[in-house]
């Protein structure tokens, strides 16, 4: 692969921990491969202001091969930076050029709040699974796996909600900062395999509900978390998730 | 699950939007059946305007269209204020803005613009019901219909209000509004009422863009129509 | 002596007999009992849910912010077991068999055992979470072959079954946090074991957002912290895959068994230059179907679409018919590097070889033409309907490569060249789990037990979620039966005083260097000795050099480092001194390992032991082996050995020829 090197500038948020107010920084960066990924490139511009005696920029990462769902970078507008269906470690610099400015800030929505500079707390993706992304099967009661045939398309389509990692770019992108693509894609994945019907209704009203108590907005259906979601999980489930809702919010009996 | 707890959640909230949504839909559907029988004059110079009174009368006439002309307030009413109250909580939600926004690159414009187009609708609502709605339902002072004296001549109030140009060109963008208004609204209703197989989602969006550009144009056309003297009376 | 308590009667009645006799806690005296668990992969997330089902009051840590991030998600290819769904003459025998081979024969005959006996109940247990594994048009599950077998037995869910077995074991996991059995604490790092009465029973961890230490006890503490690849710097391990949960008990004690066993990749992406952070690997499925070649002129510069066909070298299939591209992982890396010592590498480093997916393409293309009824089609019909074949089977994976590389392998073939994967050794423990230290336990990677000195692919998961979900929930009540009498003790005992503070001063004395070069800057440098003397060639020169180096590279990191920012806050530079530190001293134990092995065995090569052919030669002998470190002082350990005994899998050398 051909690569060349190349020269940028930097706007990135700084914050010393949540309380602090935050402000953004400019960087010059000098000598940047195309072959670098964007973290690479941070990791080059940390190890420059180690060694100036300034503090280092904070930003979560942690797999670097687009599956862990840590990474999480708000750049130039656009959750992972600009390319489609990607992780922001997954970025490589071949898509700047020489002189590019890159403004890159945290995931921005009042349930993932700032920790420090590009870290934010997204914990309550965990309590929303809590509140009910299982099954509950306790461990050795299973019945043997080919028991219960599954039509592949339906077993695909779960497959495809299950690859959702949690990292919030649906959140970030969302102008309502909703986190229901991230409940649909569990929900759905849950609701499309037989193993989930028992606990289908109260699965999809108890998740909705923490959801709401997070301090996540409501779906308006504007498609930016689909744009953004470097694992293409669909929209279509949000339709999905509102049809388990309705149904189980209208029949549950009690 | 309480009732409350179901619809004031976030997709109770707007599950009651998209049935309100859906119904107003339908709504202008009539409204612009009604509306389209001043139309009639192109093809009868003498209607003048009389199968539209006509139609007029039996939407304010009948006990059975004015009970439901309540149900249409309330239809109204919850949606404009549950779309504030929505919109307003949405904006909410996250707290410090970004610099640089994702805009278009995420969602079609109009699909964020729910909220500013339903303000611009609501205000045209207000003159566009002071100007019509008041005058035959409530102030009664519309002259006397020229086929019956006991029947309003509404389609005179069209003629005088559409002769003013200034209030052309305020419906015509209210008929803008509503397009981009729907356009996204018509199908995004049906998936929040829980459609999501591909197939009819497709067709949804079809049909609705096609329902968003034919009734506002519809719409439209009357002032228009009438301000160039397209049709009138003689 | 080692007494790795494995149960008596013949192998495959071992684990029945000792599940029907080992002591039982009753239902409320687990609620009484405190268990601690670090890591919360595939062996911490499944032990922390069934020990939190059961009963026990479990608190789980991880340093990442939410415990679905661990590793373990990373796994692509499969997950091993023997049902035998496919009629082709699977069994957990056969299984069992295929392990202790592939790891060549230095790996407990009882332990493979139990995992192989387990295998088919975690697929059960996995599918009844909702893990949705591919499947065929009837709706059954469907199984692919993988490296070291002949029979098809790995489960997947397309190149993401990691992310979909540990998503199943986290969803378990949070129902057991909202059931009020787990306490999760994450972004919180282990750093150190707490000893009472020669017992463990308790943890010292750092808070990573406001850095405070923090007491915690348990009955028992469980390390499911992975594997230490990372060592070498540059591995496909995540960036904070780190041994210093382990290391912190290897100080404490529990010796260290087979440090020297490192699983070497075969099928990586290339390093691209210095600034590497990571190498990301292409999972081994890919050799089902790829071919590897090299261009058999020396330092050929054509493309690789310009090299016609009897220019190429299939080395693999070359050298080994009856396996070809799917030779276990050692073998495939050995016979990859020696291309490239060769002088026959490719692309601009000459460290590559070609993973050549354009025959696989035409013969897909050419069987769903004939699907398809499309007679006589043109090479652009076959090749249309292969690539889309390809796609649905690899799709993610080659996209993958294509964000990485920049180059499109449905057109160019890929290049790989093997990456540090995965390590076999670990805390050794015996047949419960537990390390030599009483109440401390070692689950999955983190321990050395049952891969030897290889481990086959789609084993690891296997068994990780094995450990957690099958083994210690029995083998915890074993040892904790004895607890119940014991209460919580508080944490002002005064050995989580002394502890915390033992910690607290590691801390302080690192900040206060205030030297000159990054954490950073160390862990290349270590990495490059690992790589360059212990890595898949290995001599006693190489690994006495080495073994010098490390201890010059440790004493400069203890007096140059430089540290950012202060202790009580988000520190990350902090957290990855401390586990370099850590690292340093790991590197030392394993170059002496290695040294000590004079066999090759495995993953484990040592130039001074091969046959005339290039091949490992192992030595029975003298090495048949576990070999378990104990830590004596500073730079000073003594080697315990625990003999391996085979009565059923009688070593033989290993031939895929």
């Amino acid at each position: 692969m051909e690569h060349h090197t190349m020269n940028l500038t930097l706007k990135v948020w700084r914050q010393k921990n949540s309380s602090d107010s935050g402000h953004f920084e400019t960087y010059d960066v000098k000598d940047i491969s195309s072959e670098m990924s964007f973290l690479e490139m941070f990791d080059v511009l940390n190890e420059r202001l180690i060694a100036e005696g300034k503090d280092p920029i904070a930003f979560d990462h942690d797999c670097r091969e687009g599956i862990c769902g840590m990474c999480s970078m708000y750049i130039n507008g656009r959750p992972h930076g600009p390319w489609h269906a990607n992780t922001t470690c997954q970025l490589h610099m071949r898509a700047y050029k020489d002189g590019d400015t890159i403004v890159v800030e945290p995931w921005r929505a009042k349930s993932f709040p700032v920790i420090k500079d590009l870290v934010v707390d997204r914990t309550a993706f965990d309590r929303i699974i809590q509140a009910g992304g299982y099954i509950s099967v306790n461990t050795g009661n299973a019945v043997d796996a080919n028991s219960i045939p599954i039509e592949k398309d339906k077993a695909d389509l779960a497959f495809a909600n299950a690859a959702c990692i949690g990292c919030g770019a649906c959140v970030a992108a969302c102008k309502n900062s909703s986190a229901m693509l991230f409940v649909s894609a569990k929900v759905s994945h849950l609701a499309l395999l037989p193993q989930g019907d028992p606990e289908r209704k109260s699965r999809v009203i108890n998740m909705i509900a923490q959801m709401d108590k997070e301090g996540f907005g409501g779906c308006t259906n504007t498609g930016a978390c689909e744009a953004v979601c470097p694992k293409e999980i669909s929209i279509t489930n949000i339709a999905r998730l509102n049809n388990e809702y309705i149904k189980a919010g209208l029949t549950v009996d009690k | 699950m309480k009732w409350s707890e179901f619809f004031t959640s976030s997709i109770g909230k707007k599950l009651v939007m998209a049935l309100t949504g859906v119904f107003l839909i339908s709504f202008l559907v009539v409204h612009a059946g009604i509306n389209a029988c001043i139309f009639a004059d192109l093809f009868d110079p003498n209607d003048n305007g009389e199968m539209f009174n006509r139609a007029a009368h039996f939407m304010g006439s009948s006990v059975v269209i004015r009970i439901m002309e309540v149900g249409l307030f309330i239809g109204f009413i919850i949606h404009i204020v549950q779309g504030f109250a929505v919109e307003a909580k949405n904006l909410g939600r996250r707290g410090k803005g970004y610099q640089v926004n994702l805009g278009n690159k995420g969602s079609k414009w109009y699909s964020r613009t729910m909220g500013l187009f339903g303000t611009l609708l609501f205000l045209f609502l207000v003159m566009h019901i002071s100007q019509f709605w008041y005058a035959s339902r409530i102030a009664h002072d519309l002259p006397e219909a020229s086929y019956d004296p006991l029947q309003h001549d509404l389609f005179s109030r069209m003629v005088e209000v559409f002769s003013h140009p200034f209030i052309v060109v305020l419906y015509v963008l209210g008929c803008f509004s509503l397009a981009w208004h729907l356009m996204h609204g018509f199908q995004s209703a049906f998936r929040t009422l829980g459609v999501h197989n591909n197939r009819y989602l497709h067709l949804i969006r079809g049909f609705g863009i096609g329902f968003s550009i034919l009734i506002p144009v519809l719409f439209a056309l009357m002032p228009v129509s009438i301000y160039f003297g397209w049709i009138g009376q003689d | 002596m080692l007494n790795a308590k494995i149960p008596g009667g013949p192998l495959d009645q071992k684990w029945t007999y000792y599940k029907g006799h080992c002591n039982l806690v009753n239902p409320a005296n687990k609620r009484k009992l405190e268990v601690i668990i670090i890591g919360t992969g595939l062996a911490g997330a499944s032990a922390a849910a069934s020990l939190g089902e059961l009963g026990y009051k479990v608190k789980a840590f991880c340093f990442q912010d939410s415990p679905r991030r661990a590793h373990s998600i990373a796994a692509q290819g499969g997950i091993n077991a023997a049902k035998n769904y496919q009629n082709d003459g699977d069994s957990v025998f056969r299984l069992f068999y295929d392990t202790i081979k592939g790891g060549d024969y230095r790996a407990r005959e009882g332990n493979v055992h139990r995992l192989a006996e387990v295998s088919a109940n975690i697929i059960d247990q996995c599918v009844a979470q909702g893990v949705p594994f591919a499947r065929e048009y009837g709706g059954l599950l469907s199984n692919r072959s993988f490296g070291g077998t002949q029979v098809q037995r790995t489960f997947y869910a397309a190149g993401q079954t990691g992310q979909q077995l540990l998503i199943g074991a986290y969803q378990a996991l949070e129902r057991q946090v909202a059931l009020g059995n787990v306490k999760m604490y994450s972004r919180h790092e282990m750093l150190d074991i707490v000893m009472i009465d020669g017992k463990a029973r308790g943890i010292i961890a750092r808070n990573l957002v406001t850095g405070e230490l923090e007491r915690h006890f348990g009955h028992a503490v469980l390390l499911c912290s992975g594997g230490y690849g990372n060592v070498f710097y540059l591995s496909t391990n995540a960036m904070g895959s780190n041994v210093t949960a382990a290391w912190k008990a290897h100080k404490k004690g529990a010796y260290f068994g087979n440090p020297c066993f490192t699983q070497i990749h075969p099928t990586c992406i290339p390093v691209s230059g210095d600034h590497q952070s990571k190498l990301t690997l292409m999972s081994e499925s890919l050799r089902n179907d790829g071919r590897i070649w090299v261009p058999k002129q020396k330092g050929d510069t054509r493309k690789p679409n310009e090299i016609p066909e009897e220019e190429r070298d299939y080395y693999l299939e070359r050298r080994y018919p009856a396996f070809g591209n799917l030779v276990p992982r050692d073998v495939a890396s050995r016979a990859a590097k020696e291309r490239c010592d060769a002088g026959y590498g490719v692309g601009s480093s000459r460290q590559a070889v070609y993973l050549d997916y354009a025959k696989a393409i035409e013969r897909y293309g050419l069987g769903e033409c004939s699907k398809l009824g499309i007679e006589d089609p043109t090479p652009e019909q076959v090749r249309e309907h292969g690539v889309n074949v390809v796609k649905e089977k690899y799709g993610n994976l080659f996209d993958m490569y294509e964000k990485i590389t920049g180059e499109n392998p449905y057109e160019v073939p890929m290049r790989i060249y093997p990456a540090v994967h995965y390590t076999m050794g670990g805390l050794w423990v015996d047949y419960e789990l537990m390390t030599n230290v009483p109440g401390l336990y070692a689950l999955g990677e983190a321990n050395f037990s049952d891969h030897g000195a290889n481990r086959l692919g789609a084993s690891a998961l296997m068994q990780g979620l094995a450990d957690g979900y099958f083994v210690i929930p029995y083998t915890i009540g074993n040892y904790l039966s004895n607890d119940i009498r014991t209460a919580a003790i508080p944490t002002s005992h005064q050995a989580f005083v002394d502890t915390e503070k033992a910690v607290q001063d590691r801390i302080d004395r690192l900040m206060n260097i205030k030297g000159a070069k990054t954490v950073e800057s160390f862990h290349k440098r270590l990495g490059k000795i690992m790589w360059d003397k212990c890595g898949m060639a290995r001599n006693a020169a190489g690994l006495q050099e080495a073994i010098e180096e490390i201890r010059q590279l440790k004493k400069e990191f203890w007096s140059n480092l430089r540290i950012p920012g202060g202790i009580k806050e988000m520190n990350p530079e902090l957290d990855k001194a401390n586990r370099v530190a850590d690292f340093i001293e790991l590197g030392e134990l394993m170059c002496i390992d290695a040294l000590q092995r004079n066999e090759s065995c495995g993953g484990h090569f040592r130039e001074e032991s091969q046959t005339e052919e290039g091949e490992a030669k192992r030595d029975d002998n003298n090495f048949q082996y576990v070999a378990a470190w104990e830590l004596k002082g500073e730079g000073n350990w003594e080697l315990h050995r625990e003999d391996l005994v085979f009565e059923v899998a009688k070593p033989s050398q290993r031939s895929y020829k």
